[in-house]
């Protein structure tokens, strides 16, 4: 005696937020309902699993069937199969399209292909986070990427044009456009104990400071790739350690600024050819795509990793760094000004985010 | 005659790819109507095409605009093979032919495909011009309303009831003529589709022309079903009740002086069936196997069950067809001189009554005097209207005389709430007979001599109906005054064996099926000292070549008030109207009972009761039951338990709440083929008929209840067992006397741990009555402690006093009857005309038996919060929420053990209910508090161990606080709305027309609404300005809709601004447009209910009526059998909401899933499903904004509540 067919459908499709969440958590109908019987949230009404798992493979169904829909978010809101609240359009829209950090944390940086698809099941296992859910989120992030790979326009705004996001979300999916776009290299052990957040704001400093839609006015700018231009002009800032003098007197300036006022000062001052070279050098090299990739490898091991030997504050270089950027401008034969500013606003704003164990 | 159909097709949205290479469609349209075919451009590489086509025009006649629909086939052009085609769309053009209704239908439809189920969509605008055909003998019924709604739709007014119409159609199914299979299935449902869209037509305007023929405008409760026979083809058929209505829009202009339609009904009115008392009661016979090729078969039999079955034929004609009223009249008059006349003091009321009858004609008549002093109760009741006195309300009528005189003190201003727009008109004299009437006084005398009036009654009214061959009515509610007795359930049933449909233009053989089942039921409501059938319906189950054609209602006595023969005397009513003032002057003498008769009228028997009182003779009862005095009026005997297809009357008086009763029941049969089937069947069916019945009473009594309102059995066979299914609301009616316990005895009380277990099983019984008066509220001192005002009441009726404070003594009281209530016989302390009553017993002597009892006890109890009835009313819920969810569900069973018996049957198929109403509660917990409403099950035995039960209902929310504060207090404003709605019916409208009255066109409109209270013809005015209108409104929500984005955006980019670590930089804000790229789609409410809580309809906009087939080759694929009919149903639910906006309205009611046939070979991975639904499309606004902003133009506020809207 069995239960050949049960089906429930709405007028209004009835969607329940807690279901939703284990769908898209990839949990199975039945772990789903063992869930939500452990949960107890049922607990002023009594129900049996019978009721549950009726109630749950009717909800997963209606996903299922919105699924398609969520793949191209501006039709859920003009499909006429399924007559959903507006708020909870948005809500669908935004689960579905909401990740997980680990997760892509993993995936950050990497090449959203077939190969890196094969290596969900090692993520999934790494992170906890169901097979089924990664590939949920790998495939959102390939559909989002092939969207908005291609379209003028600022990316974040682009994003949550067509996909409907909130704004963090939007942001969020900005920064792994990005970073899939570009490449940058996050996999190694050194960057490990970076999180997606950090680099997520990394990004975001980058898409605003150093891309071409960053200068010209949206009209046809590109979000996704850094400005050319302005790295190859970076080269010109070497001047700040190649020339002795401008060097020497670029140091004294700052220590005569940080005198008394940071911990560290004697490290600092010992330290400040090593760490204005490492710094100037990273400009410098960005004109190679390869060292565009190491970038924050590079800030890590050349910049950061010194610091924290010194055990600097992060008082200390956030005073170290923005005196360095001021008093390089004071100097007088120094005429990189704007390139300066651009390049040093962006990378110690990363330093700071990246400055913690 | 002709008319000019044109449609244009406009753009294509979300078309399927059917280029694989170039992932795009070359898509184009074919427009089919009749015969006729255009075709637009290809648009091609495109998924969303814009083709913005001419106007095609049709020019045909409208008979073929009535059967056919438009047929619009989206294909795929391909150079070098046959076009594909994507899918299609009917469109059913009936409501552009009726001048009230649609003006055009525009919007986005679903692109149906039978296999692919919907791709894409496609937008559409259709429009009719129509040429008035004045053709005597035409075949086309153009302009008559179709309403699925069984009740007088909200924004008309009832000006006569005609009656019943009925019509059906056959033909050859498709599906079974290509024996060979040439066709695909696709092929072969695509042209069932058509082919039932093309007969449902037919069958409509047929059914237009017998109403047009009988002089009416309109079929309300329109119920239109198919058989599908299988190989012996298609029956479409369909009942309704015709009826001439009148739009109640703009009856305050003076135009309503000169409306006829206004005066009152003529003189058969007056002498309506006044004092007519009633019972319960439930007939139902069976024919057995009637062979219908030779009738060799025909023994019929009936059944008689304790209480409600009634077994025999007791026709009792009365003397012959009944004279005219007034003759009648006046011989009895002298016939009942022994009558106390007036003696009581003046009452201002009855000049209220008097006016909402009609004038002159009532004076001239004499009256009885039970009349008179009837005329008092009623009053009661109305009084009760009055916000002052609100708790008095459903307990002052029981009290007898004193307390009756003194609640018809409140001032004669309630004239104005008297219920029907008829009053407006009387109003002007009713001083006048105020003074006139103030001679007169009420008689205290109990209605005995009610006896001889009720005979002479009875043969008046039906000296109207009696002309009529099936004097039934398809209504389930009625406009007040209607409904004065009600008898009880009447049902037949026959089983036929089905054979091949020869001649498809004569469908004579299923038309005399149905005939003679109709005359069955007609015979049984005689018995019962009906002369009318309300709340009927037809239904039919068929297995292989065998039909069970099942036909039930409720036996009534009416009033005549809505129905004349013949079409309406104008010149005559006019002139009778035209004098009203002297009437009342000169005949002033006699005319002191003659007011006091017209006001017997209807309200000789209270609202609140009259209809519970037994209508037949109670010293010839027609079947076994226990007769007391009604507990309301104290005056008329009622019987013990009242069955009833019917809704519950607003009116009545009821005490607590209602909820869902089902019995259901399965018994096994042995497979056989052709008459022996057919003999089995019959045999087995009054044993499941009497179970059936048995197993509601049982359930009735458990819940302390004595009445049931809307009772609908189901009865379904299968190869190998029998389905029934019997689904009603219980209620409390205060009139009748308290159900007593159940008592269980024990045959063989030797053994002492049988007597024990017995005893337990008492105990059980018990504590569940106690728990189930608590849960309804059914037991009088729980109401006391909630309410002190209510125990007033009752305390009033104890002491027969109206105690000034009822305040300080309450607690005490509640106390002792909790005590009483315990002992479950406080009804003897509160009865003081009958003695005690017989608890029922069940004797457990066998496992029947037994098994009963396990049934009784294994009714889950509905969770907290929620409740539950399969009627439009929830007695004791007022306060609606607007939060609705309509909802169908879906269940097949199969059951794997071969060899049940029918005890485990029974179980499994019970269990199967209950599980699926558990959950269903479930589903709907966060509308919590809820009542599920108008639950309609549907049970059927698709195959050899499948059952399948489909539910289709609409789940309200309640506000609780409200409930229990003042839920009296609301109950009285509901009730003061149901009457006083026609009012504000009347005024809505009139200030829309003011209002728009800027707008030319809008002005043009209003004006020729005003004017439509002649039968306009269609202005063409008419149409342009709503179409404006809403085009209007929708720019109006773009501009909402761009304002709140904006909003949206502002708060977002503070709250990121302050996330953001560098303030300094060139933050980019992100632009937030998240608008919902062109996310119009109205939102469309659905409801099986009539009405929209806490909305008011303003328009009809047409009948919505469609049949949709989906197959499927990859079941599995599809998410196998759930799956796949799950996104059927929602396919269905789209494609009738895409309907409804498409001709502008924003709601479905009294929507309907009549057929839900499911068919499946997993084998072959494949499924088969077909489905029918029908409702009304309307338009409704929020009350809330109708008196925020009045001035609005309607569809702008009609818009804003759909936009508002949400949950």
């Amino acid at each position: 005696m069995t239960m050949e067919l049960d089906v429930f459908v709405g007028n209004t499709t009835i969607i329940d937020e807690e279901v939703y969440q284990l769908w898209l958590d990839g949990f199975s109908v039945a772990d789903a309902v063992k869930m939500r019987l452990e949960n107890g949230a049922l607990g002023e009404c009594e129900v049996s699993g019978e009721v549950l798992h009726s109630d749950t493979m009717d909800q997963y169904r209606t996903f299922q069937m919105c699924e398609r829909l969520l793949h191209c978010p501006s039709k859920l809101a003009n499909q006429l199969l399924f007559q959903i609240p507006a708020h909870h359009q948005a809500m669908l829209i935004e689960r579905y399209y909401e990740f997980d950090h680990m997760f892509a944390r993993e995936v950050l940086g990497k090449k959203l292909s077939k190969g890196t698809k094969k290596d969900l099941d090692d993520i999934s296992s790494k992170t906890g986070i169901a097979l089924k859910s990664c590939r949920r989120q790998f495939d959102n992030f390939k559909r989002v990427f092939k969207v908005v790979e291609e379209l003028k326009g600022p990316l974040a705004e682009n994003v949550q044009h067509h996909f409907l996001l909130s704004d963090l979300l939007a942001k969020d999916y900005a920064a792994v456009v990005f970073f899939a776009n570009s490449r940058f290299e996050t996999g190694k052990k050194k960057l490990q104990y970076l999180s997606f957040q950090d680099f997520a704001f990394c990004a975001c400093q980058l898409i605003s400071y150093w891309t071409v839609g960053a200068v010209d006015n949206m009209m046809d700018d590109m979000d996704v790739d850094l400005e050319k231009e302005f790295l190859h002009d970076l080269k010109d800032l070497k001047v700040l350690v190649n020339d002795k003098d401008m060097l020497d007197q670029h140091k004294s300036l700052v220590c005569s600024q940080l005198r008394g006022r940071i911990r560290v000062f004697t490290e600092m001052e010992a330290n400040f050819k090593n760490l204005s070279r490492a710094l100037i050098n990273i400009a410098s090299k960005l004109t190679n795509t390869k060292d565009v990739r190491d970038l924050f490898i590079d800030l890590v091991e050349k910049f950061i990793e010194p610091c924290r030997s010194d055990k600097w504050t992060a008082g200390d270089l956030t005073l170290f760094l923005t005196h360095y950027t001021s008093t390089a401008s004071t100097l007088e034969t120094f005429r990189y000004q704007v390139i300066w500013e651009r390049y040093m606003g962006v990378v110690k704003s990363c330093i700071l985010k990246m400055y913690h164990d | 005659m002709p008319g000019k159909l044109k449609a244009k097709i406009v753009a294509g949205r979300h078309l399927p790819v059917m280029d694989r290479a170039s992932d795009l469609t070359d898509a184009f349209v074919e427009v089919k109507f009749g015969n006729t075919t255009f075709k637009t451009d290809v648009y091609p590489k495109s998924l969303n095409p814009q083709w913005n086509s001419e106007w095609f025009k049709f020019e045909v006649d409208d008979e073929d605009l009535q059967d056919e629909p438009l047929q619009i086939t989206v294909l795929d052009h391909d150079t070098y093979s046959a076009n594909d085609a994507i899918g299609k769309v009917y469109i059913d053009i009936d409501p552009l032919l009726s001048s009230e209704a649609a003006t055009v239908i525009s919007g986005w439809f679903p692109i149906y495909d039978t296999i692919h189920g919907i791709r894409g969509e496609i937008n559409v605008l259709v429009k009719v011009d129509l040429f008035n055909d004045l053709n005597r003998f035409r075949q086309s019924s153009c302009g008559v309303k179709f309403f699925c709604t069984t009740s007088i739709p909200r924004c008309y007014r009832a000006v006569m009831v005609h009656g019943f119409v009925e019509e059906l159609v056959v033909n050859e199914d498709p599906e079974y003529q290509w024996i060979d299979r040439i066709r695909t299935p696709r092929a072969s449902n695509e042209a069932r589709q058509r082919l039932i869209s093309l007969m449902s037509g037919e069958l409509q305007r047929k059914i237009g022309l017998k109403v047009l023929e009988m002089g009416g405008n309109a079929v309300v409760g329109y119920l239109q079903c198919f058989d599908l026979e299988g190989e012996s083809g298609l029956v479409v058929r369909a009942i309704g009740t015709a009826c001439t209505l009148d739009k109640i829009s703009n009856t305050y202009a003076p135009a309503s002086a000169i409306n006829p339609c206004n005066s009152s009904p003529s003189k058969d009115t007056k002498d309506s069936p006044q004092a007519v008392p009633s019972a319960l009661g439930c007939r139902s016979t069976h024919s057995s196997p009637v062979h219908s090729a030779s009738s060799r078969l025909s023994q019929g039999f009936s059944v008689s069950v304790p209480t409600l079955l009634f077994a025999g034929m007791k026709h009792r004609h009365r003397s012959s067809e009944g004279p005219r009223a007034r003759q009648c009249r006046a011989g009895f008059g002298e016939e009942a001189p022994g009558v106390p006349l007036s003696s009581g003091p003046p009452t201002p009321l009855r000049a209220q009554t008097f006016s909402s009858f009609s004038p002159s004609k009532s004076y001239s008549r004499q009256s009885s005097s039970s009349d008179t002093e009837l005329s008092l109760t009623p009053k009661t009741a109305r009084i009760c209207l009055s916000p002052s006195s609100p708790t008095l309300q459903s307990k002052s009528s029981p009290i007898p005389t004193t307390k009756a005189l003194r609640s018809t003190t409140p001032p004669p201003l309630h004239v104005s709430q008297s219920d029907t727009a008829m009053l407006r008109k009387s109003v002007s004299f009713s001083e006048d007979l105020l003074l006139a009437a103030s001679g007169m006084g009420s008689g205290g005398s109990a209605g005995k001599e009610a006896g001889p009036l009720k005979a002479l009654l009875r043969q008046q009214t039906q000296s109207a109906l009696e002309q009529r061959e099936f004097p039934f009515f398809t209504l389930t509610s009625f406009p007040a005054g209607f409904l004065l007795h009600v008898g009880g359930v009447v049902s037949a049933r026959s089983v036929k064996l089905l054979d091949r449909i020869h001649n498809p233009d004569e469908p004579e053989t299923r038309d005399a099926w149905w005939e003679e089942i109709r005359q069955e039921i007609k015979s049984h409501a005689k018995a019962l000292g009906c002369h009318a059938v309300v709340g009927y319906s037809e239904s039919t189950s068929i297995c292989e070549e065998v039909c069970i054609l099942s036909a039930s209602g409720t036996a009534a006595v009416l009033s005549s008030r809505f129905m004349q023969d013949g079409a309406l005397d104008m010149d005559h009513r006019l002139s009778r109207q035209q004098a009203p003032v002297f009437t009342s002057g000169t005949e002033k003498g006699e005319g002191d009972m003659g007011s006091s008769a017209s006001l017997g009228f209807e309200d000789l028997a209270p609202p609140g009761c009259g209809f519970c009182h037994i209508p037949y003779d109670e010293l010839n009862m027609p079947f076994p039951a226990q007769l007391t005095y009604c507990h309301c009026c104290r005056r008329f005997k009622v019987p013990d338990v009242l069955f009833t297809t019917i809704d519950l009357p607003t009116e009545a008086n009821v005490t607590g709440k209602g909820c869902l009763i089902q019995a259901r029941l399965c018994r096994t049969k042995k497979k056989a083929q052709g008459e022996g089937n057919a003999t089995a069947i019959s045999n087995l069916l009054p044993f499941l008929e009497y179970e059936l019945h048995t197993q509601l009473m049982n359930k009735l009594k458990l819940r302390s209840m004595n009445a049931l309102f809307g009772l609908r059995i189901q009865i379904s066979i299968g190869e190998n067992m029998l389905l029934g299914l019997a689904s009603a609301t219980g209620v409390y009616l205060t009139p009748l006397p308290s159900p007593g316990g159940i008592q269980i005895a024990g045959k063989t009380p030797s053994d002492i741990t049988y007597e024990q277990h017995i005893s337990n099983m008492q105990k059980k019984i018990n504590d569940t009555i106690a728990k189930n008066k608590e849960l309804y509220e059914v037991n009088p001192p729980k109401l006391f402690t909630l309410d002190p005002e209510a125990f007033r009441c009752i305390n009033t009726e104890l002491v027969e006093e109206v105690i000034g404070s009822p305040i300080p003594e309450p607690r005490q009281r509640s106390r002792l009857f909790r005590s009483h209530s315990e002992s479950s016989d406080e009804v003897s302390e509160l009865d003081l005309s009958h003695g005690k009553k017989d608890a029922f017993v069940l004797e457990i002597d066998d496992t029947d038996a037994v098994e009963d009892i396990h049934s009784l006890l294994t009714d889950a109890p509905t969770p907290p919060g929620f409740y539950s009835c399969n009627t439009e009313i929830m007695p004791g819920i007022y306060n609606w929420t607007s939060a609705l969810q309509m909802f169908t569900s879906v269940r097949v069973f199969r059951l794997s053990n071969v060899n049940l018996t029918n005890q485990g049957l029974n179980k499994v198929f019970n269990d199967l209910c209950e599980n699926l109403l558990k959950s269903l509660y479930f589903k709907l917990r966060s509308m919590v508090p809820c009542c599920l409403c108008h639950l309609n099950f549907t049970v059927a035995v698709p195959e050899d161990e499948l059952i399948q039960v489909a539910v289709t209902a609409v789940a309200m929310s309640f506000d609780k606080e409200q409930t229990l504060e003042n839920g009296r207090q609301s109950c009285d404003k509901t009730l003061m709305k149901a009457i006083t709605e026609n009012e504000e019916q009347l005024q809505f409208p009139l200030e829309l027309t003011a209002e728009s009255s800027s707008n030319p066109l809008s002005s043009a409109k209003g004006l020729s609404e005003v004017s439509g209270a002649l039968p306009s013809a269609r202005a063409p005015s008419v149409d342009y300005s709503s179409f404006t209108d809403r085009c209007s409104s929708w720019i109006e929500q773009l501009r909402l809709k761009a304002h709140t984005i904006r909003r949206g955006s502002i708060k977002t980019m503070s709250s990121l601004e302050k996330a953001s670590p560098l303030p300094e930089g060139r933050s980019r804000s992100l632009r937030s447009n998240r608008s919902y790229a062109g996310g119009s789609v109205a939102v469309v409410k659905m409801t099986p209910l009539s009405f929209i809580p806490g909305t008011k309809i303003i328009k009809y906009l047409g009948i919505i009526n469609m049949f949709f087939i989906r197959e499927t080759t990859s079941l599995r694929e599809e998410g196998g059998v759930s799956g796949f009919l799950h996104s059927f149903i929602a396919e269905v639910f789209a494609m009738v909401r895409a309907h409804v906006a498409a001709l502008g309205g924003n709601a479905v009611v009294s929507y309907s899933m009549k057929e839900c046939v499911f068919m499946e070979n997993p084998n072959k991975n494949q499924a088969q499903c077909l489905i029918n639904v029908s409702g009304d499309a309307v338009i409704f606004v929020r009350e809330s904004e109708l008196e925020a902003t009045p001035p609005q133009p309607q569809s702008a506020s009609t818009q804003t509540s759909s936009s508002g809207e949400g949950t």
